[in-house]
């Protein structure tokens, strides 16, 4: 499923016009960009949780030339999936961890 | 655990609710009706094994992982875990440009194992 689908989706479900549909998920993920390059954490019940996280720089290699290569340290995102949608992903109904 | 002043903040959906009444004509609870039918219709698709993919944030991707050996950590015994679908989150380049051009990375904590062990 595309973000296009999504939205086209949300527009038949809810009977909107499918420019209103695409406001509100160009809303909901750019708020949560935004939220993130803030530094903020994200939690949506019974979806999941996003944060970042620093990784540290270390010397890698280029796989194709074999030089040393510095990799500067960075920052990602991390998502956390939700106990309910971990379940219904894995299609159990207990939860098991 | 010192956590930096810039991830003090969590986001929920109160606050999405927030942008979308700001922004869009409707009221907190067509707004909120509108944000829980997003993300059920993405939960609809992951539980079908559907890959999601939201250009300029990520991909959200349901992976087969295979039965294994693992060990509790506490008794020390060997146990097998059993196969299993699993959803991870794989952002988008944009995203991460996004997040690196607007944060210095000592300012956020570091990934470490404790990561694992979080309560939702």
């Amino acid at each position: 499923m595309t973000k296009s689908e999504l939205i086209s989706l949300i527009a038949t479900q809810r009977s909107l016009p499918r420019a209103t549909a695409e406001e509100v998920v160009n809303l909901i993920f750019d708020g949560m960009k935004s939220a993130l390059c803030h530094g903020e954490r994200i939690e949506i019940r019974g979806f999941g949780s996003f944060r970042v996280r620093r990784y540290d720089g270390y010397v890698g290699r280029n796989p194709k030339t074999n030089s040393l290569i510095q990799v500067r340290p960075k920052v990602l995102p991390v998502f956390k999936v939700g106990k309910t949608l971990r379940r219904r992903v894995n299609g159990s109904s207990a939860d098991t961890n | 655990m010192p956590e930096s002043a810039a991830a003090s903040r969590t986001m929920t959906k109160a606050d999405l609710v927030e942008r979308v009444y700001d922004n869009v004509g409707f009221s907190k609870k067509e707004a909120l009706e509108l944000i829980d039918a997003v993300f059920e219709t993405m939960r609809e698709a992951l539980e079908r094994g559907e890959k999601i993919k939201v250009s300029g944030f990520g991909n959200f991707v349901v992976r087969q992982k295979s039965a294994r050996r693992g060990r509790n950590p506490q008794t020390n015994e060997s146990i097998v875990i059993e196969p299993r679908r699993v959803l991870t989150f794989k952002p988008s380049q944009v995203l991460k440009t996004a997040i690196n051009g607007s944060l210095r990375a000592e300012d956020v904590p570091a990934a470490g194992p404790d990561d694992m062990f979080d309560e939702e």
